[in-house]
C-alpha cells in the first residue's frame, strides 16, 4: 500500500459515498417540485401532504449530501496538490462557477422553501422548490464538466509543458461532458423515482393511505419509464464517445486483449483480470460489443495489448492498462441492472394500463426492493468511468501517481482515511435510519385544516 | 491593477463576507445552549439561523474554489499544508451541518443533548481552525523553493495563527450574541443581551491584542495605521454598545470589526499570499501562484455576472425572515400539522414534554 493507493482509496470512498446522497437529492428535488406543482394547479390537499412527506425525505438527503460535498472540494488540495497546481487554471473555474451559480441557488432557496411556507405566496414558494431542483442539477453540470476534462482534456494549449485553459466553450461542449452529464442527471432522476416508488409501494402494501400513495406511485412510475429508457440510450452513446477518446477503458470493460472486428459481448466470464488474458467467456452475443462501442454492426475494437504498446511508444514505458476486473464487472452490473429496471418499469406501465398498479402485491413487493438497484448501478458506473481512466489522473496529460501532494505523508493519510471511514459510516447510518423511519410514517394531516377562521390559511413552515 | 491583484482583493472580500455572515451563525451555534435554557428556547435560537446558515457556508466554499481557480499554487500549498487541520475542519462542518437537520428528528432529551454538543463544538472549531489557517499565511510556514510545505501537523500551530483563531472565536461570540438580541424576543433575547454585555470587554481585549500582534508580525514600523486604529475603535464601540443595549449599533460594530480585521490581514499579506518561514525568497506571491490571464478574465466575467445576483437573492432571503422569533412559538408539544400558537404559554421543560410524534423539520 503506497501513499498514492491510500489517497486514491480515500477519494473513491468519499466520492462513492457522496454519490449515494446526490442522486437522491437531485431526483427527489425534481419530483417534489412536480408534486408541489400538481398541488398548486388542482389544490388537492392530498398532494400537499405528499409534497411535504417527500420534502422531508429530500431534506434528510440534502443534509448528508451537502456536508459530504464539502470534502470533495477540499480533497483536491489536500491530497492532489501537484495535480491542483498543474491544472487548477482549467479545473478550478468550473468548481468556482459551481459555487457561484449552483450552491448559492440551491442552499438559499432551500432555506426559503423549508421556512417560507407561511411567509411566501404559493406561486413564489413553488418557484423556490423549482430553483432548488435547478440548482442541484446545475451543480452536477459544473462538476461533470470538470470531471469530463480529466477523461478527455479539451480547450487548452500547452505552455512550457503546462496546460493552460484557452477555450471554456470547448470545456462545456466536450462530448464526454454532454453525454456524461445527461447520463448523470437521468440516472439521478431514475434514483429519485425508484426511491419514491419504493416508499409508495411499501406504504400501499401496509395499507396506509392507499389513495394518497397511489398518486405518488403513479407519478414516480410515469417519470421512471422515460428516465430509465433515456439513461440506457445516453449510456450507450457515452460508451461510444468514451470508446473514441479512451479506447483502453472500453477494451478493458470487455476484457478484450486482442483487436477484434466484429466483436462479440460475453455475458459472463470465469477468471480474467490483468494477468489472465484468456478467461473463459460464457454466452457470447455476436456483434454486441461492436454495437455498444461503435454503434455499428461490424465496428472494430482495438484490444488492450496493442493499445498498451501504442501508449508505451507514445508516453514512455509503463503499465497503461486499468484494473480489468473492475471494468468488466462494473460494466455488467450497471448494464444488467439497468436492463432489469427497464423491464420492471414496463411491467409497471402494463399494470397501470390495466388499472392494477396499486393493487398488484407482487409489483409492490418488487418495487420496494428495487430501490437497492440504482445505488448499485451508480456505484458501478463511477467505478467503470473513474477506474477506467487509470493510470491517468488527466488522460494523456498527467499520471495519477504524479498528481499527489509532495507533502503527503503516509501516516497522515492513514489518519485521514480512518477518520473519513468513521465519519461516513455515521453519516450513512443517519441517512439510512432516518430515511427508513420517515418513509414509514404516516403523512401529516392536511396542515391547512382547522384554521378556517384565519383570513389567509397558509401552511406552517417546516421548522427545525 | 492587474487581474491577479483584482482576484486577490475579491478573495479577501469573499473571506470577509464569509466571516460577517457565517460569523453570527457560528456564534449562535456556540451559544445556543446557553441562550436557550429550555427546549423551546433552544429551538427558537436555532431557528433564527435556520434558513440562513447553509447559504452563509457557501461563501467558504466559494472562497476556497476561487483560490483554486485564480491561484492554483496557493490552493495546492495551503490545503496540502493544512492537511489534518482540514480533516478536523471538515468533521466540524459535518457535525454542525447535520445537527440542524437531525437534532429534532427524535423526541429524546439525550439525543438532543448529543446534537447540542456537536453543534456547539463544531461551531467553535470552525472559526478556530480557519483562523489558524489564515493567521499562518501571514506568520509563515515552512515552505521550500518548489512551493511545497515541509512541516508537520504541529508546525501549523504557530502562536500567532492560534491567537488569530481564538480572536475569531471571540468575535463570533459577540457577533452571534448581538445577532440573537436582534432576532429573538423575551427571555432568550435578554439572555443573549447579557452574554453580549458580559463578553464584550473580554472580546475587545482579545481583538485589540490581535491588532497589536498583527502589526508586529507584519513588521510595518512603530505607528499603527488607520485600519488598525479602526479595528480597536470598532471593537471597543461594539462592547460598549452591547453593554448599553444598543443592539443594532453593536451588531454594526461587530460587523465592522470583522471586516477591518480581514482588511488588515490581507493588506499585510499583500503582495504575498503565503509567507515561507524557511526563506523569504520562497514566499508564495500573487505573481508566482496566479492562473494565466485567460482563466482570470473568464472568472472575472463569471464573478461580475453572478455575485450581484447572489447578493440580491441573499438579501431577499434575509428580508423574508426578518421577523423576530419567540420561544413561545415552540412551547407547544410537537404535534403534526399544528400551527405554532400565537400567544405565549408556560414553557414546559424538555423532560416533562408529553411524548408526541416528532414534527417535520
Amino acid at each position: 500500500m503506497t501513499t498514492v493507493d491510500l489517497a486514491r482509496f480515500q477519494f473513491a470512498w468519499t466520492s462513492v459515498n457522496h454519490f449515494f446522497f446526490v442522486p437522491v437529492t437531485i431526483g427527489l428535488a425534481f419530483l417534489t417540485a412536480l408534486l408541489q406543482t400538481w398541488w398548486y394547479r388542482n389544490q388537492n390537499p392530498q398532494l400537499l401532504r405528499l409534497t411535504r412527506f417527500f420534502g422531508t425525505l429530500l431534506l434528510i438527503s440534502v443534509a448528508v449530501g451537502v456536508v459530504t460535498g464539502l470534502v470533495q472540494e477540499f480533497e483536491f488540495g489536500m491530497n492532489w496538490g501537484a495535480y491542483s497546481r498543474l491544472v487548477g487554471n482549467v479545473f478550478g473555474p468550473p468548481l468556482a462557477m459551481e459555487g457561484l451559480a449552483a450552491f448559492f441557488l440551491e442552499s438559499t432557496f432551500l432555506g426559503l422553501w423549508v421556512f417560507g411556507w407561511d411567509k411566501l405566496s404559493r406561486r413564489v414558494h413553488l418557484a423556490c422548490i423549482w430553483l432548488v431542483a435547478a440548482g442541484s442539477m446545475l451543480s452536477a453540470a459544473f462538476i461533470l464538466a470538470a470531471n469530463s476534462w480529466m477523461q478527455h482534456p479539451v480547450g487548452y494549449k500547452m505552455v512550457g509543458g503546462k496546460p493552460q485553459l484557452d477555450n471554456i466553450v470547448a470545456v462545456f461542449t466536450n462530448p464526454v461532458f454532454l453525454w456524461g452529464y445527461g447520463k448523470v442527471v437521468l440516472a439521478s432522476v431514475t434514483t429519485g423515482t425508484l426511491v419514491m416508488l419504493a416508499v409508495s409501494a411499501w406504504q400501499l402494501r401496509k395499507g396506509k393511505d392507499p389513495e394518497i400513495f397511489g398518486h405518488s406511485l403513479r407519478l414516480s412510475l410515469i417519470v421512471l419509464v422515460p428516465a430509465i429508457t433515456l439513461t440506457l440510450f445516453v449510456g450507450d452513446m457515452l460508451g461510444v464517445v468514451e470508446g473514441t477518446y479512451q479506447p483502453m477503458k472500453i477494451a478493458a470493460s470487455e476484457a478484450q486483449w486482442t483487436t477484434c472486428q466484429p466483436c462479440s459481448f460475453s455475458l459472463f466470464q470465469i477468471g480474467g483480470g490483468n494477468n489472465d488474458h484468456t478467461p473463459v467467456q460464457i454466452i457470447q452475443v455476436p456483434h454486441l460489443l461492436s454495437l455498444l462501442a461503435t454503434n455499428t454492426w461490424n465496428g472494430k475494437v482495438v484490444g488492450m495489448t496493442p493499445l498498451q504498446n501504442q501508449y508505451a511508444a507514445k508516453y514512455g514505458p509503463g503499465d497503461y492498462v486499468p484494473n480489468v476486473f473492475i471494468q468488466y464487472w462494473g460494466m455488467r452490473v450497471m448494464a444488467y441492472l439497468g436492463g432489469l429496471v427497464w423491464v420492471f418499469s414496463l411491467w409497471g406501465v402494463w399494470l397501470l394500463r390495466r388499472k392494477k398498479l396499486a393493487t398488484s402485491r407482487l409489483f409492490l413487493f418488487a418495487a420496494t426492493w428495487a430501490v437497492i438497484t440504482p445505488f448499485l448501478m451508480n456505484t458501478a458506473g463511477w467505478f467503470l468511468t473513474e477506474s477506467g481512466r487509470q493510470p491517468w489522473i488527466v488522460q494523456g496529460l498527467m499520471l495519477t501517481k504524479n498528481g499527489i501532494s509532495p507533502s503527503s505523508s503516509f501516516t497522515y493519510l492513514v489518519i485521514s482515511v480512518v477518520s473519513f471511514i468513521a465519519l461516513y459510516v455515521c453519516l450513512a447510518a443517519l441517512f439510512l435510519v432516518f430515511m427508513l423511519r420517515y418513509s414509514r410514517r404516516e403523512p401529516e394531516p392536511d396542515p391547512s385544516v382547522g384554521k378556517a377562521g384565519e383570513p389567509d390559511t397558509r401552511v406552517p413552515s417546516m421548522l427545525y | 491593477m492587474t487581474l491577479a491583484q483584482f482576484w486577490f482583493i475579491l478573495i479577501a472580500v469573499l473571506w470577509t463576507v464569509f466571516f460577517v455572515l457565517e460569523g453570527f451563525d457560528l456564534g449562535v451555534g456556540m451559544l445556543h445552549s446557553v441562550t436557550g435554557r429550555d427546549e423551546a428556547g433552544r429551538r427558537a435560537v436555532i431557528n433564527t439561523i435556520g434558513p440562513l446558515w447553509d447559504g452563509n457556508e457557501v461563501w467558504l466554499v466559494v472562497a476556497g474554489a476561487a483560490i483554486f481557480a485564480a491561484f492554483p499554487g496557493w490552493y495546492a500549498t495551503w490545503f496540502s499544508a493544512l492537511y489534518l487541520a482540514l480533516v478536523l475542519l471538515l468533521a466540524a462542518l459535518m457535525a454542525r451541518g447535520t445537527s440542524f437537520e437531525f437534532r429534532g428528528k427524535r423526541d429524546s432529551a439525550r439525543w438532543r443533548r448529543l446534537w447540542d454538543a456537536l453543534l456547539s463544538g463544531g461551531s467553535l472549531l470552525v472559526p478556530l481552525l480557519t483562523g489558524i489557517a489564515l493567521g499562518d499565511l501571514l506568520t509563515g510556514l515552512p515552505i521550500d523553493k518548489s512551493q511545497n510545505y515541509t512541516g508537520s501537523f504541529w508546525d501549523l500551530f504557530q502562536p500567532y495563527g492560534v491567537y488569530t483563531g481564538i480572536t475569531l472565536v471571540a468575535i463570533c461570540i459577540l457577533h452571534g450574541a448581538t445577532f440573537l438580541t436582534l432576532k429573538t424576543t423575551g427571555e432568550v433575547a435578554d439572555r443573549a443581551a447579557r452574554i453580549g454585555a458580559r463578553s464584550g470587554p473580554a472580546v475587545a481585549l482579545i481583538v485589540i491584542g490581535w491588532a497589536v500582534w498583527t502589526h508586529i508580525v507584519a513588521g510595518k514600523g512603530f505607528w499603527p495605521n488607520p485600519v488598525e486604529i479602526g479595528i480597536v475603535l470598532a471593537v471597543i464601540a461594539a462592547a460598549w454598545l452591547a453593554a448599553d443595549r444598543h443592539h443594532g449599533w453593536a451588531f454594526t460594530c461587530t460587523t465592522l470589526t470583522i471586516a477591518l480585521a480581514m482588511l488588515t490581514l490581507f493588506t499585510d499579506l499583500y503582495p504575498n499570499v503565503m509567507i515561507s518561514s524557511t526563506n523569504a525568497a520562497y514566499n508564495l506571491t500573487i505573481a508566482n501562484t496566479a492562473s494565466p490571464s485567460y482563466t482570470l478574465k473568464l472568472m472575472s466575467i463569471v464573478a461580475i455576472v453572478f455575485l450581484p445576483v447572489v447578493l440580491a437573492y441573499t438579501a431577499w432571503n434575509y428580508y423574508v425572515f426578518r421577523k423576530r422569533i419567540s420561544s413561545s412559538d415552540f412551547a407547544a408539544p410537537r404535534l403534526p400539522g399544528t400551527q405554532p400558537p400565537v400567544h405565549a404559554q408556560p414553557e414546559p421543560d424538555a423532560a416533562s414534554e408529553p411524548p408526541s410524534v416528532p414534527e417535520k423539520t
